[in-house]
């Protein structure tokens, strides 16, 4: 296989931490606590080799990148490079001060993620008191700061409805830009998915909405919208492709392809402290093991979309066919498919209420 | 509320604080950095944004460009105005008449 391109982007996942525990959250169900996050010498370490190696933006998350306390270091490093940051945070430990902070240390951008768009929903999803009025608040000050933002809402079953409401939100807060984010199930939403997937004909009437509003707001607010996986037709690339041109750091400093990676336990995953980046990029086993196109199987090696999707998601498959260079069943040509419908239009229908927080080292439990 | 700006012969132009446009030594090409998205624009594209400076109106714009170019100023003004309308729709470049930053 021919050599890879030099990377363009980093999601940075510095800690695990997080003071919200949505029932959604991306990480990993098995959460690293704070001891095995890697030190600032470390991060800087790494940032570094990412900027030698051609990655032109990072987007610093986690859990709470804000509860790293050397985040404005970490941001300066980058930015000291020309490498882009985009902060993102659940904002409700970040105050006045640090914003400022951050910015003049050169923070490009910040992304503020809004459970809900009232206290009631907000609290409910992201079990803290006062979160709604905080991120309020830090939303207010990064534009004070002269700082863009982007407005994030993963939407599910309890808050569907306000997909509106959100676009109001946005606009309140002079917002850039709003990700209305169905939320993809894997992982914690996974666990989640009968208290949390809406129905398709409830997503089909929020795509109208959407498509609406766009046009109606062209040049005032950009909207991104995702569906969630279920509910399409063809999957998503993935990360733009598996080691195509991006890469996700956990906060223990393991590289992976994309961040939820390591649920395909039959791949070795290098660590940045041990082996450096480009090398881990390079040629290293789990990067190029569904790199490209070759290492498909039909229906996707006979694919005219093959370049487009990439297969879809590695560990989509995995999860739901137990093979994980299979064609993602999120696709309409892959055998698998129809079940995953079923599955998923069962579970809309089910609707218990029922929410598994994430927490560390609780996985599974109901929190009432 | 915000309000769409719209490119006139008097706008200035100018690409706002989240928006950089910057030479990738290693790709040996300029690169567009924005929020969640890298883009690449061609030589004539960096030759308008180059100019975007908040200062300058889309007139001078036009005629810097047609100078440089050797083009008549008619022929590329409405490319110049297309192009930057496209722009600012993303909210790529915004304008400076309108006190936005
Ligand atoms: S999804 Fe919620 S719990 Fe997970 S990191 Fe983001 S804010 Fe924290
Ligand atoms: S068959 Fe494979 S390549 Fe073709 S659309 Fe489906 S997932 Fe994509």
């Amino acid at each position: 296989m021919p050599a890879p391109g030099p990377p363009l982007g980093m999601l940075a996942e510095l800690t695990h931490r997080c003071p919200l525990q949505c029932p959604y959250c991306s990480n990993p169900v098995d959460l690293l606590k704070s001891d095995a996050e890697l030190d600032t010498d470390s991060w800087l370490e790494v940032f570094t080799q990412a900027a030698d190696l051609g990655i032109l933006q990072v987007h610093l998350s986690g859990g709470e990148p804000a509860l790293r306390q050397d985040l404005e270091a970490l941001v300066a490093c980058l930015a000291e490079r020309g490498v882009y940051t985009n902060l993102i945070t659940a904002a409700v430990t970040l105050s006045e001060q640090r914003i400022a902070d951050l910015a003049a240390a050169g923070l490009d951008h910040v992304q503020i993620s809004f459970q809900g768009t009232n206290p009631e929903t907000t609290e409910l999803i992201s079990h803290y008191k006062g979160a709604h009025e905080k991120k309020l608040r830090a939303a207010r000050w990064v534009r004070d700061a002269g700082l863009p933002l982007t407005v994030n809402a993963p939407i599910h079953r309890c808050n569907f409805d306000q997909v509106e409401q959100f676009v109001d939100l946005a606009l309140e807060l002079d917002a850039d830009r709003l990700e209305i984010a169905n939320v993809q199930y894997y992982g914690w939403a996974y666990l989640n998915r009968t208290a949390l997937l809406p129905g398709p004909e409830e997503v089909a009437r929020q795509a109208v909405f959407v498509e609406d509003a766009r046009e109606r707001l062209t040049g005032i607010l950009n909207i991104d919208f995702v569906t969630p996986d279920y509910y399409a037709e063809y999957p998503k690339p993935c990360m733009g492709g598996w080691g195509n041109d991006a890469m996700a750091i956990m906060p223990d400093g393991t590289v992976l392809p994309c961040h939820a990676a390591q649920t395909i336990t039959s791949l070795n995953f290098d660590r940045a402290t041990d082996r450096p980046l480009a090398e881990i990029w390079n040629n290293s086993d789990a990067f190029e093991r569904f790199r490209g196109t070759e290492w498909m199987q039909e229906p996707c090696r006979s694919c005219p979309r093959k370049d487009l999707d990439f297969g879809g998601c590695r560990c989509q498959a995995l999860a739901l066919t137990g093979d994980a260079a299979a064609t993602d069943p999120a696709c309409i040509k892959s055998p698998n498919h129809d079940a995953l419908r079923r599955m998923a239009t069962r579970a809309s229908e089910t609707g218990s209420g029922e929410l598994i927080y994430r927490r560390i080292g609780s996985q599974g439990e109901p929190v009432a | 509320m915000r309000e769409r700006a719209i490119i006139e012969p008097h706008s200035q132009p100018a690409l706002p604080r989240y928006v950089r446009l910057q030479f990738d030594e290693l790709r040996q090409c300029w690169a567009l950095l924005a929020p969640e998205r890298v883009m690449w624009p061609d030589e004539i594209s960096v030759d308008i944004l180059k100019r975007c400076d908040g200062r300058a109106t889309t007139d001078a714009i036009v005629s810097d460009l047609a100078n440089d170019y050797a083009a008549p100023e008619d022929e590329i003004r409405q490319d110049v105005t297309t192009f930057l309308q496209e722009w600012a729709d993303k909210r790529l470049v915004v304008c400076m008449d309108k006190a936005e930053i």
